[in-house]
């Protein structure tokens, strides 16, 4: 197998230039029509569901913009939503910031077996979300994890991850286990990418490893963080998964609206609040689509 | 583990380059022993939960209670994992094979959709590509389960929920795949080699499978690794779509059983949980650690451009 050459700066977009309209469309159509149907057309219908409201008198009716001021005013609303927010600004940082130490020391070249640190800290993207939260619900459990060993080992009781006020950090340490391995790979592939001589350059002017991670090895990483942050945004937003299933665990410890993802499930498919439940979705959507653009932004800002 | 006799890709201070392509002249530095030390806490942090999981594979429900979290009591592997199999009349094996379908047909048609419009868009000029690149781009940030609601409501009506459809259909679609394909194929795909194609007569989808389709290999690898891992754990878009249990994938079915120890009268099979946990994980540990050299290449590559 040929590998491609890898370093070619940008993609050549010259290639087949004014080579019919047709050719292209051939290659693109079959994706788009797909797209359409599951994703143009549910954000379509989406939005329709949110302008009516249906109740068990009078059926169902157009009432405007009605369903996003309730959901403005609507407190379960917000307490979901301030929830998320907090998560994401304690675990984005935490897990992207031991990403990136990880990125930085396995590409370092000072470390003993980097190959084998390097695939075996991205295993756990392997693990299914759903096979992940019940491991670590095991471990967690007071009844046969290692919370209990620990507890009769040694004679002590450690506070009940799965207890209300604990639940939240033992679901980020859940998360940051799924994804700290991707986001190391995604930002040890950008720094792969960075030309060597310029080590050797900077080497050569006495520059030090700190120095030469400051000033050469951080910029060249900042797109891939800008990405980073973006997938992490839109992750702990739909946060879903891991509260779902431990639910069964915890069910004092997470409600109905825990998340604001799970209070629009909850909504549908509990409540059968169709309407509604596609304002939240969309109003989430709009939240995260605004925070990924104006991460973006200030990334492209900072790097003229 | 298999990671250093695979094709190392950073030559080792003693091995001569293999090719002259290889860039990174291999530095002589020191190693150092903080730095190994730091990372092995977090090597540990990512391996302890599998070990956990792997060990308490081969416990009987009763040595799960009475023995320590880390280290063996009895060998219960073989009987937890026909136990596993055979329980409520094979449904596991029944979930193994559903989620085999899904993927097969899900993540590989999702695989080939995104290579082709990839390649397209990498490749040709038309009429509306600059919206179509847009369109997509944009729905990246869409939050997938903001989609879920919707379309349950239209697949209900299509008649679509509670069958094998309503999860491969949604599967098709990788935005992330696309975009992979898009900036590998820009780059993997030198014009000229088209052109000459062309110059011998070959018609674009000729040329496509001939000449081009060798060369994105690595990418189509690495977005296939992808797209397979994404609909293996799917779990979202079962929850909201089946409520047959013979249509279910490994993923709901698991949380299916580990829900019943918490109903009233439900049968607890805490062993079981555990050992279909690791069977369901052991396939895609594998195809990662197989197909290492070709979807990490595939990746640096295509990560990250802009």
């Amino acid at each position: 197998m040929a590998s491609p050459p890898l370093d070619l700066a940008r993609p050549r977009r010259r290639a087949g230039r004014r080579r019919g309209s047709l050719a292209g469309w051939k290659f693109v159509s079959p994706f788009m029509a797909l797209f359409a149907l599951v994703f143009l057309a549910p954000i379509g219908y989406s939005i329709y569901l949110s302008l009516y409201k249906t109740q068990l008198i009078g059926g169902t009716h157009f009432v405007g913009l009605q369903n996003y001021s309730d959901a403005l005013k609507d407190s379960q609303f917000w307490t979901s939503f301030s929830r998320v927010a907090l998560f994401l600004v304690i675990q984005v940082p935490i897990m992207l910031g031991l990403a990136l130490f990880l990125a930085l020391a396995i590409d370092s070249g000072r470390l003993y077996g980097a190959a084998f640190f390097r695939i075996s800290v991205f295993m756990p993207y392997a693990v299914p979300a759903v096979v992940a939260t019940l491991m670590w619900s095991f471990m967690y459990g007071t009844q046969f994890g290692l919370v209990r060993d620990i507890d009769k080992h040694f004679g002590v009781t450690l506070p009940d991850p799965l207890s209300p006020h604990l639940i939240l950090a033992s679901i980020g340490n859940i998360v940051t286990w799924e994804w700290v391995g991707y986001n190391m790979l995604i930002l040890y592939s950008a720094l792969r990418v960075v030309n060597p001589s310029l080590y050797e350059a900077a080497a050569i002017e006495g520059a030090g490893q700190w120095r030469i991670i400051w000033s050469i090895k951080l910029p060249a990483l900042r797109p891939a963080i800008v990405i980073a942050t973006i997938f992490s945004i839109i992750g702990s937003f739909q946060l879903f998964n891991e509260p779902s299933i431990l639910k069964h665990l915890a069910p004092n410890a997470i409600t109905t609206y825990y998340t604001p993802n799970y209070y629009a499930y909850s909504l549908s498919f509990d409540g059968q609040q169709f309407n509604y439940s596609a304002t939240v979705a969309i109003i989430m959507g709009v939240v995260t689509m605004i925070i990924a653009y104006a991460v973006q932004l200030r990334g492209i800002r900072k790097a003229v | 583990m298999t990671t250093e006799t695979v094709r190392p890709r950073r030559p080792r201070n003693s091995t001569p380059p293999i090719r002259a392509k290889a860039r990174r002249a291999p530095l002589k530095r020191r190693k150092s022993l903080t730095l190994t030390v730091l990372c092995t806490v977090m090597l540990v942090y990512s391996l302890l939960p599998l070990a956990w999981l792997a060990i308490n594979a081969t416990k009987s429900q009763q040595n799960l209670f009475n023995s320590f979290g880390l280290w063996f009591k009895g060998f219960g592997f073989f009987s937890n994992l026909g136990d596993t199999f055979s329980y409520e009349h094979h449904i596991f094996a029944r979930w193994l094979l559903n989620t085999l379908l899904y993927v097969v047909v899900g993540a590989g048609g999702a695989t080939l959709l995104a290579t082709l419009a990839g390649y397209g868009l990498a490749k040709f000029d038309f009429v509306g590509k600059k919206a179509v690149f847009a369109t997509v781009i944009g729905a990246v940030a869409v939050p997938a389960t903001a989609l879920a609601v919707p379309t349950f409501l239209m697949f209900s009506k299509m008649g679509l929920t509670d069958t094998p459809w309503a999860i491969i259909i949604p599967s098709l679609i990788s935005p992330f795949g696309l975009y992979l394909m898009w900036t590998f194929s820009a780059e993997a795909v030198p014009a000229e080699i088209m052109e000459s194609a062309r110059m011998d007569g070959a018609g674009e989808f000729r040329t496509f499978f001939s000449v081009s389709l060798p060369l994105l290999g690595p990418g189509i690898v690495t977005v296939l690794l992808f797209n397979v891992v994404t609909t293996w754990n799917n779990y979202f878009l079962p929850l909201i779509m089946l409520k047959n249990q013979d249509w279910y994938p490994l993923t709901l079915g698991l949380s299916t059983w580990n829900d019943q120890a918490h109903t009233a009268g439900g049968d607890v099979v805490f062993n079981l949980v555990i050992t279909g946990s690791l069977v369901t994980i052991i396939p895609l540990i594998a195809a990662f650690l197989l197909l290492q050299r070709y979807w990490q290449s595939g990746l640096s590559a295509g990560s990250v451009k802009g």
